[in-house]
């Protein structure tokens, strides 16, 4: 092929926010690939700047529909830090089983209405509902139980109003806490065999190469709490993260492009399992070991399988909080606001989310920055559709239209979330 | 008209968390494809059919000059236009800054501010086009959603409530955390709809459901500055998620200096 082609996608769908992408192909080479982001900003940044610590949780909720725990519990960390706050390890209990009802929604979400029906050939998870309705509405119970857990934790999934600074206003009585266990429980085998099945579908045999970013911690497999690790030897704290990812502007972005020393780094479920493999529970690993993909994998399209796996060891990990439960006294620790500033990162399901708070001693923000999963994804998610251009010049440009739409689609960008804030001063050169 | 009903979901500036709640409707999603055309939804698929629509649920606020365009095409293309959630009944929380220097949060975020499009103000849908029905929320309700869309599948006018959320509490029998414990609770201003959820977590209401019809926004803010609030807490109180409704925006502006 010689003559010059043009992969437009005008609008993105079956993704969370607005976006488009644009592709130039001169020849055999990618002249320019842009994938362009032109939701609406919203400036969250500025307005938390004045507000108080017990207003955030609810604030930052609203930065995204479909992971608005994560942005509250990386707030609550964050801000439990700046004043010098413990929680105990009740507390802590809870805001794991809370995290693992937004992976678990969050990721059925993704698989079945987003993701799936690329590789099977539909337009919608309806259609795909009408040939294959057992696993349509086996996603669906796995995502109901999600929302289960988070509506029992915040009364509803959507901007739960359950979480605050130093832990829950109110925490499950034990006849709730029962009642969700036994279901649980009896979704065990459909969480299995959805990791079966996602490793079965026909998906792309690619290799990417870049570091994995997560969080580790010392013997958890990682939510709320980590170092931040990469593939390729990083290992620092939340308080440096700004040190070593570094935002920029593109003009085709209302979202910022983050860098790892200059270079595209990859966040979300697959870089947590490759990068949390010897913590992940010995049942979840016996599946991962089954579904013959070799870990760690650098194949994005595993992020699939990832989700599915981390769906397995959510349900199984709130089932081990919820044997072990007991309503706590208080499900709070008491806060004494103080001047001080906190920088936290929890694993959202898209990966890290990095939020730091400076606050005065009235308990008023002074200024926030946050940086979404999203953003930090976007310049590896372009080099990975260059790449992916590269190897499919052969397709004519519907299919190739398409290859590429899976390909972002299988980031699961959340681009409502990546255009809130991108609060930096840069160099212009 | 005839044959199915054609429902078409759009997005405008919102975190997508009223669309979430259609992805969230479970079981009954298939259910409501199964008895109405979803004609238009990129959320939920990738094959997009063009109007006319027999009903528009918008989410999401105008803020940028491409949404002004659009919004009016939407309302030309539909028989019905229904708004959901906070950002497209009110302006939402990014309606805050209606009250800043819009240009100078531009230049603070973004390096290059010349390649951003986005209006000084956030509003709501109905500040630009008629709508036929407001549903109101932080994010929507989903029974308020389903009571709507079963009333539209059976062509009758929607009907949602607009008395205050306090009527729902009190029937729920939770504790008044405003008289019993003296929290800040939004509730006697605060409409209908959420199943009083935040009560039912011993916290107070912040208002995410908007105005109810008659409150008054005034006395309850005199109520909060008995209670130990600053003249700043009460108007942050009221300036919040749908801080733009005009109820909200007047109870606020009493106690700013």
């Amino acid at each position: 092929m010689s003559s010059e082609r043009r992969i437009e996608v005008p609008v993105l769908t079956r993704v969370e926010g607005e976006g488009a992408l644009h592709v130039h192909i001169d020849g055999t080479r990618v002249a320019d690939l842009r994938l362009n982001i032109f939701e609406p900003p919203r400036f969250f940044e500025k307005f938390l700047e004045g507000r108080s610590w017990k207003e955030i949780p609810d604030m930052v909720a609203r930065i995204c529909g479909i992971c608005p725990v994560a942005y509250q519990m990386s707030a609550v960390h964050a801000i439990e830090t700046a004043f010098g706050a413990r929680i105990t390890p009740a507390i802590r209990r809870l805001r794991r089983l809370y995290y693992c009802g937004e992976w678990m929604e969050s990721h059925s979400l993704h698989i079945h209405l987003l993701a799936a029906p690329d590789f099977l050939g539909y337009s919608d998870a309806m259609a795909l509902a009408q040939d294959q309705p057992g696993i349509v509405r086996r996603g669906l119970r796995l995502q109901g139980l999600g929302n289960a857990i988070l509506g029992m934790m915040g009364g509803r999934s959507v901007h739960p109003v359950g979480a605050r600074v130093g832990g829950f206003y109110r925490a499950p009585d034990q006849a709730e806490a029962a009642a969700l266990l036994a279901r649980l429980r009896a979704a065990a085998q459909d969480a299995e065999d959805l990791v079966r099945w996602t490793a079965d579908l026909k998906l792309p045999a690619v290799a990417r190469q870049a570091p994995f970013v997560s969080l580790r911690h010392e013997s958890d497999y990682p939510m709320n709490e980590g170092a931040i690790v990469s593939s390729e030897g990083l290992n620092i704290s939340a308080a440096e993260f700004d040190a070593h990812m570094v935002e920029h502007q593109v003009p085709h972005s209302t979202a910022l492009h983050a860098l790892i020393n200059g270079k595209p780094y990859w966040v979300g479920p697959l870089a947590r399992v490759n990068n949390n493999l010897d913590h992940l529970p010995p049942r979840t690993l016996r599946l991962a070991e089954g579904t013959g993909i070799h870990w760690p994998s650098t194949n994005p399209y595993h992020s699939i399988v990832a989700r599915a796996l981390e769906i397995h060891f959510a349900l199984h990990e709130a089932v081990a909080i919820l044997e072990q439960y007991t309503p706590p006294d208080k499900p709070f620790v008491e806060i004494i606001p103080r001047a001080g500033v906190g920088a936290w990162c929890t694993e959202a399901p898209r990966g890290i989310l990095w939020q730091r708070y400076e606050m005065d001693d009235g308990g008023l923000v002074k200024k926030s920055r946050i940086v979404p999963p999203t953003s930090q994804n976007q310049a590896q998610m372009e080099a990975d559709l260059r790449a992916s251009v590269e190897e499919n010049l052969c397709l004519h440009d519907d299919e190739l239209r398409a290859r590429l739409e899976a390909g972002i689609r299988n980031y699961d960008p959340c681009i409502s979330c990546s255009t809130h804030f991108l609060n930096l001063t840069l160099k212009r050169t | 008209m005839t044959g199915r009903l054609r429902i078409a979901v759009h997005k405008f500036a919102s975190c997508d968390g009223c669309q979430i709640q259609f992805l969230n409707l479970e079981q009954d999603l298939l259910t409501l494809a199964s008895r109405a055309e979803i004609a238009h939804f990129t959320e939920a698929s990738s094959v997009t059919q063009p109007g006319p629509y027999d009903v528009s649920f918008v989410e999401g606020s105008i803020s940028t000059s491409a949404d002004l365009q659009r919004i009016r095409e939407i309302r030309a293309a539909s028989r019905l236009l229904i708004t959901i959630g906070a950002c497209a009944t009110a302006g939402g929380l990014q309606a805050l800054r209606n009250w800043k220097d819009h240009d100078e949060f531009v230049r603070a975020i973004y390096a290059r501010p010349e390649y951003i499009d986005s209006l000084a103000r956030s509003t709501p849908v109905s500040e630009h086009v008629k709508v036929d029905a407001e549903l109101w929320g932080c994010p929507i309700d989903q029974r308020q959603l389903k009571r709507v869309l079963s009333d539209l599948l059976a062509r009758v006018a929607p009907r949602i409530p607009g008395e205050s959320v306090c009527l729902e509490c009190k029937r729920a029998g939770h504790v008044c955390v405003l008289v019993a414990k003296g929290e800040p609770c939004l509730g006697p201003v605060t409409r209908t709809g959420c199943g009083a959820l935040c009560p039912r977590y011993e916290r107070d209401c912040y208002g995410c459901f908007g105005p109810q019809e008659d409150g008054n926004t005034l006395a309850l803010g005199r109520r909060f500055r008995e209670l130990g609030l600053s003249d700043e807490d009460v108007v942050r109180r009221l300036r919040f998620i749908n801080g733009w409704a005009p109820a909200f925006r007047a109870g606020a502006q009493a106690w700013e200096k």
